[in-house]
């Protein structure tokens, strides 16, 4: 078959959107910084999740250790059971306390891990025993409320 | 009797575009039926590709780039507002790729190539090539419009990324070259909120569904044109108003069944 230039120009086209593709991807996506191959899976259960989602980031020290990959309302006891995978390269020990924190005033809710100092680490598929259930703003503009009415009034 | 000759109007017209649709239905499933030779003779798909797909090139990039400038400086302003300007490579990205790259770049082609591939078969047509192919037994769908399918089924997805690619560098050279917003903030909330799966392959599939559209359209108003002069600049229009109107539409019900609530 005849080469001509038009074929060059062709060639230059496909490869072209392929690399737009590819920059996407490594570039723009999180194909690049986000490794799903080696993980395991842990779970928890919360009092209260609050605004979190699935595929919110799980952080220790700051640093992303994970994401929350599956969270359903376990009806035997009424709590929420969030399913976390963590990166392989990270252990923790068994007495890690899971947190959901919110990142900024109004920002996104994420789950932030406390290790402890047991000597045993966390096992795929164990849970972890100690949560902290999100901070629901209306349930402390509540509180406080509640609490500035049981005072006894100062200007008395 | 004038509302009476409205309503008759207005019913001869829903019928009209019912009966257009399933002939364009049934032009598709023939296109698609008689697109075998094609990939065996890939070299007239080639040939395509060129006219549809290169020559798409510098409308399709000097616009994502202008359109990119214009997102990071319009986010700009916005997020200033609240002080997150570092969002701002996110909501660029985020635009873009999910939105923008697939919506524009699908509206310029079919305004740069659709209606190009209706003037050349409804003038093909016109000039009763068309038929010359069927009397000498060649199959004018198999043989003009499969290729030109395909090629438009091809280059629609390569265009609608690098509409996004040189649009989220256009965000970068307002955001972080001109205003100067952190550059690896910039980056990094990006890579945070774009996911490849949720956003950049849906969007591919966006303008994957709408370069089929876009080019069935096109050619079946071409293949449909009355064979006048008059005829083919009439296809020509409703090529640019029906895909653009298609492209919109099936925009907002991909976008509902891809991202809804999450």
């Amino acid at each position: 078959m005849e080469r001509t230039t038009l074929d060059l120009w062709v060639g230059m086209f496909v490869v072209g959107g392929i690399a737009a593709l590819v920059m996407l991807a490594m570039k723009v996506g999180n194909l690049g910084t986000y490794n799903v191959s080696e993980s395991y899976q842990v779970y928890g259960y919360f009092q209260n999740i609050g605004g979190l989602k699935a595929k919110a980031s799980i952080k220790s020290a700051g640093v992303l250790v994970g994401r929350v990959t599956e969270i359903s309302l376990d009806t035997n006891r009424y709590q929420a059971k969030v399913v976390m995978s963590l990166d392989k390269r990270y252990q923790f020990p068994k007495d890690t306390f899971a947190n959901i924190l919110t990142s900024g005033l109004l920002g996104e809710q994420y789950i932030g891990l406390m290790p402890g100092g047991d000597e045993e680490m966390l096992k795929p598929g164990s849970q972890i025993k100690q949560t902290q259930s999100a901070v629901v703003l209306e349930e402390m503009i509540g509180k406080f409320l509640y609490n500035k009415a049981a005072e006894p009034d100062k200007a008395n | 009797m004038a509302a009476m000759k409205t309503v008759r109007a207005i019913g001869h017209r829903v019928v009209d575009a019912v009966w257009r649709m399933g002939s364009a239905t049934r032009f598709f499933a023939l296109v698609l039926l008689y697109s075998a030779s094609s990939f065996r003779r890939f070299r007239l798909v080639i040939k395509e590709l060129f006219s549809s797909g290169v020559m798409s090139l510098i409308i399709i990039l000097v616009a994502g780039l202008f359109v990119g400038m214009v997102l990071g400086l319009q986010g700009y302003e916005t997020l200033k507002r609240y002080g997150s300007e570092s969002a701002l490579g996110s909501l660029v990205a985020l635009s873009l790729v999910r939105e923008l790259g697939p919506v524009l770049a699908a509206l310029l082609f079919a305004s740069r190539a659709g209606s190009a591939m209706t003037a050349e078969i409804g003038l093909m047509k016109a000039t009763e090539q068309i038929s010359a192919m069927e009397m000498m037994a060649v199959n004018p769908i198999a043989r003009i419009v499969a290729p030109r399918f395909w090629a438009g089924v091809i280059s629609m997805p390569l265009l609608a990324a690098m509409f996004s690619a040189v649009g989220v560098f256009g965000g970068y050279l307002v955001g972080v070259v001109q205003i100067g917003v952190d550059e690896g903030s910039f980056w990094a909330q990006m890579q945070a909120a774009v996911d490849f799966r949720e956003d950049i392959l849906n969007g591919v599939l966006k303008s994957f569904v709408f370069g089929t559209v876009v080019t069935v359209i096109a050619l079946f108003e071409g293949y449909d044109a009355q064979p006048t002069a008059e005829g083919v600049s009439g296809a020509t229009t409703r090529t640019v108003v029906n895909s653009s109107l298609a492209i919109l539409m099936l925009d907002f019900v991909l976008t509902a069944i891809m991202f809804r609530g999450n």
